[in-house]
């Protein structure tokens, strides 16, 4: 097996992700499919690293975890704060910048 | 330089629990069933980063996304909760089928140009592993990218201390005591007395099953509001009625078996187990009568 595969599998993780962000409009969902758009991107990063064999690609992937904690951590927030406001976790509520 | 056989059927095998999981993702109706789908997909790329030879970020996959990031999504959706169903009507026609279109484009097109690229050989982790994964990680995160890691410090740091500020309340003004709620309650006329008991019948008695009104249809309020936001609120007011029509119907059976032939040992049987049956639907009885009278 060729580990291009894993590259594969990796962009075919991203569209789905990508389509679910496209498609699905509670906002918690919306977040979980970004979370899957970051792990397909890991993916491709550890595949690159070891097609090149050197550790360049997971230092970048262990960055792009550390990010994703943080952003997981912020979006959250942002969607309790909204959800509080609006009793909804629609997207499709949050037309408005303000109240 | 190939991979090894146990490897590529570690791969079919799990690469397809992943799709499948990455699909349940996007497909599952309920939040909760999504983030349990993402968090298998997310297990079957940590056991990926193990094959290809990245140790640390494998075991880092487990402790932080599946243990972290999926735990604060399931608080969030435990949360938000019951009452923020996700509707599926769409609201800007033909956007599914849109947007499935450009996740099919997006998707040939990614995979083409990978199918282009020349990977006929790869050079392997073997000698940038050969100190130890994690040394040679650290060598790195501590030399060339320390400025990155440092930069990430304060991103994460930022990112409590955000989270912090947007989900804080300051209480503003004094909280209202006791004597001050029932005081609005009796002013707004709202629900002043305490809530009605959920029912209580001879065959049933648990909290999602709702009391009788005066003229027999069920008291909505006697149920957690949580329940009915579910739809799990169970009616039985009617179950009783139904008892009392099978009964009637297997007492008439019972005679006519008698009129028939002498007792037989099996019928004499079955008229102690229905007589043994009857208290308790007679017991059902005299609220059903009372509901008929009361309609």
């Amino acid at each position: 097996m060729n580990p291009i595969n894993y590259l594969y599998l990796s962009a075919l993780l991203f569209t789905i992700g990508g389509a679910g962000v496209l498609v699905r409009r509670n906002a918690i969902i919306v977040f979980m499919c970004v979370e899957l758009m970051l792990n397909a991107c890991n993916l491709a990063f550890v595949t690159f690293a070891r097609l090149h064999g050197n550790l360049d690609g997971q230092i970048i992937a262990f960055f792009t975890m550390v990010v994703a904690a943080a952003e997981v951590v912020v979006g959250l927030a942002i969607i309790v704060t909204f959800f509080r406001s609006r009793h909804s976790a629609s997207v499709d509520d949050a037309s408005l910048m303000k109240l | 330089m190939t991979t090894s056989t146990g490897e590529a059927v570690q791969f079919w095998l799990l690469g397809i629990v992943a799709v499948l999981g990455a699909l349940g993702t996007v497909a599952m109706k309920k939040a909760v069933h999504s983030a349990l789908s993402l968090a298998g997909t997310m297990i079957i790329l940590a056991v990926f980063y193990l094959a290809n030879g990245a140790y640390f970020l494998g075991v880092v996959q487990i402790v932080v996304y599946t243990g972290a990031i999926m735990m604060l999504f399931l608080f969030v959706v435990m949360l938000v909760g019951i009452t923020a169903a996700d509707s599926l009507k769409e609201t800007i026609r033909g956007q599914r089928w849109l947007a499935v279109l450009c996740g099919l484009g997006f998707g040939i097109l990614l995979i083409a140009g990978l199918g282009n690229a020349s990977v006929h050989s790869f050079t392997g982790l073997g000698q940038a592993n050969s100190g130890g994964n994690v040394e040679g990680l650290a060598r790195l995160i501590f030399t060339t990218y320390v400025w990155a890691f440092e930069i990430t410090g304060a991103l994460l740091i930022t990112a409590a201390v955000g989270a912090m500020v947007l989900t804080h309340r300051e209480r503003t003004e004094r909280a209202a005591t006791q004597r001050e709620l029932a005081e609005r309650r009796v002013r707004e006329g709202a629900q002043v007395p305490p809530l009605p008991a959920p029912g209580v019948y001879a065959r049933h008695n648990a909290v999602d099953i709702p009391g009788l009104l005066p003229d027999g249809t069920p008291a909505e309020l006697s149920v957690s509001e949580t329940l009915r936001a579910r739809g799990q609120v169970r009616d039985v007011s009617g179950e009783a009625l139904e008892h009392l029509k099978e009964l009637e119907q297997r007492s008439e059976e019972y005679a006519e078996g008698e009129g028939e032939s002498g007792a037989r040992p099996e019928n004499s049987a079955n008229g102690a187990a229905n007589s043994a049956n009857g208290p308790a639907n007679s017991a059902n009885g005299p609220a059903n009568s009372a509901n008929g009278a009361a309609k």
